[in-house]
């Protein structure tokens, strides 16, 4: 069986410009940090991200990354409000697809089953319809009769994601007590690269752990990297809690003399 | 003690899942937090509620059950759920914004995005907390219509608003058009305040109650139990 273990920077290496990335995790919670700052040491640019938003799409809306962003919110959870984002779409930066969480999550699956799209009922009656003028609705063809919102599928060129435990195969393990999309994000994209806490022989997943937490299965995994501390600043249960203090001086600090320090080669794990 | 503001509004927002039977309360913000579990600890004691995070909690922190962010989207749509989401504008009919403010192509104030607001109010009942009622929240137009207001939900099978709560009083739309109604001033506010305070034209019955007074064993729960650091009363003061 191969081996997928790579570095970061091999990853982004596959990584275009002009590429539609979904990124995992929710909020400020179990964010592929390590990745993402890598891609942010890149020249990669012009992205297409899809995400439930935390600083991932904060730092790459800073660095003028974004082409256009799919999304139904950012937040950082205990600063409710991301900051960089929030600049970013003040100046108009970058072109927006707002979309309800749940209409994403179905836009996931689709895209997960090669499905065009899923009937969802959502999004009717609110401005998710004004503000995305391409959205389309379905019939039900059955007595019924209502209409729905047809979410189209949310298929990526890569996906980013990471999780506490991983083999050398890609087979993911989380280990707290929200899986968020992860294996969603992976099954909807072409390619899904997958970091980890560590990298353990697959005999080590389930020596106590339930099978059950076997999240991600390794055929929808193209590379594995090794990054111990990769989701911080954001939470990455139960191996860590969310750096608040580092989360509060990245919020707080204007995002060129942040970058500057977060950045650099030698700063934190897992790069 | 005398009953402080606050604390009408834990008994206002405990208030809206009264009767609710066994389904998920979700409050979002402080006070709706303190009334839910007032209301599971007293007169709605099969609501199931969460750690916060993914976790189905009893009322002494025992899980229950598991309910992360996919389990609890498909909750939504089945229906057996009542949210009480914050709202920084609504409008007479009940739409709600927290997406932002201005024009949504290019935002004065970018807020935190339509979030669930879409598929919670097309689902499950749907009520609002504001802990600071003003004419910027209670507004005649919504700049973007997260929560889907009564004038947009025609048709909408499980359409619902059951309550407005704020730090003045509660409003509901039991009005033949479901425009909002003033259905009560928590004590020591006014009609004319609450008039004042608000951006449109108010539905205002001729005979407005006040907020009902928390029992004694409420009180007890509130202030020794649920809440005993007092902090009701940083999201709303006297």
């Amino acid at each position: 069986m191969s081996d997928k273990t790579m570095t970061a920077d091999e990853v982004v290496s596959r990584l275009r410009s002009g590429m539609t990335l979904g990124i995992g995790g929710w909020g400020s919670r179990r964010k592929p940090m390590a990745l993402v700052r890598a891609l942010l040491r890149s020249e990669v640019t012009d992205l297409t991200i899809v995400a439930y938003g935390g600083p991932d799409v904060g730092m790459l809306a800073a660095a003028g990354r974004i082409r256009k962003l799919v999304a139904a919110f950012v937040t950082l959870d205990s600063i409710p409000l991301e900051p960089h984002y929030r600049a970013a779409r003040e100046a108009g930066a970058f072109e927006l697809m707002e979309i309800d969480e749940a209409m994403f999550m179905w836009g996931l699956h689709a895209a997960a089953n090669r499905l065009p799209f899923l009937p969802v009922r959502a999004g009717l009656g609110s401005d998710v319809m004004r503000v995305n003028p391409g959205l389309r609705t379905v019939t039900s063809p059955y007595d019924d009769g209502e209409t729905f919102v047809a979410v189209p599928a949310l298929r990526l060129d890569a996906a980013l994601v990471h999780v506490n435990r991983a083999d050398r195969q890609g087979n993911g393990q989380y280990l707290g007590p929200d899986p968020y999309f992860d294996d969603l994000f992976c099954e909807a994209a072409d390619t899904a690269y997958l970091s980890c806490e560590r990298v353990v022989d697959t005999a080590e997943l389930t020596k106590e752990a339930a099978p059950q937490s076997l999240l991600i299965g390794r055929h929808t995994v193209t590379g594995v990297v090794e990054a111990p501390n990769g989701a911080h600043f954001t939470s990455c249960a139960p191996d860590y809690a969310r750096d608040e203090a580092a989360q509060r001086e990245y919020a707080t600090t204007p995002w060129p003399e942040f970058a500057e320090r977060y950045l650099a080669p030698s700063e934190g794990a897992g790069s | 003690m005398t009953v402080t503001r606050a604390e009408y509004c834990v008994i206002a927002c405990a208030e809206a899942w009264r009767g609710d039977g066994e389904v998920l309360a979700s409050p979002m913000g402080l006070i709706p937090a303190v009334g839910a579990r007032l209301a599971r600890r007293t007169f709605s004691p099969d609501l199931l509620m969460t750690d916060g995070e993914a976790l189905l909690v009893g009322v002494d922190g025992t899980v229950e059950g598991w309910l992360p962010y996919r389990r609890h989207l498909a909750l939504v749509t089945g229906g057996r759920r009542h949210v009480m989401m914050g709202a920084s504008q609504i409008d007479r009919y009940g739409n709600q914004n927290i997406s932002c403010i201005g024009d949504w192509a290019r935002p004065k104030r970018q807020l935190l995005g339509v979030r669930g607001a879409p598929v919670n109010t097309l689902n499950n009942p749907t009520s609002y907390w504001v802990p600071r009622h003003s004419r910027r929240v209670f507004v005649e137009k919504v700049d973007m219509v997260c929560g889907v207001g009564y004038d947009h939900a025609d048709g909408a099978p499980y359409h619902r608003i059951p309550r407005v709560v704020s730090d003045l009083g509660v409003f509901d739309f039991a009005t033949p058009d479901h425009s909002m109604r003033l259905a009560s001033v928590h004590p020591g506010v006014t009609v004319a305040q609450v008039r004042e305070a608000t951006g449109f034209d108010l539905v205002v019955p001729d005979e407005v109650p006040c907020t009902r007074q928390p029992t004694d064993r409420e009180l007890r729960l509130i202030r020794e139990v649920i809440d005993p650091q007092n902090a009701r009363s940083r999201e709303v003061g006297d």
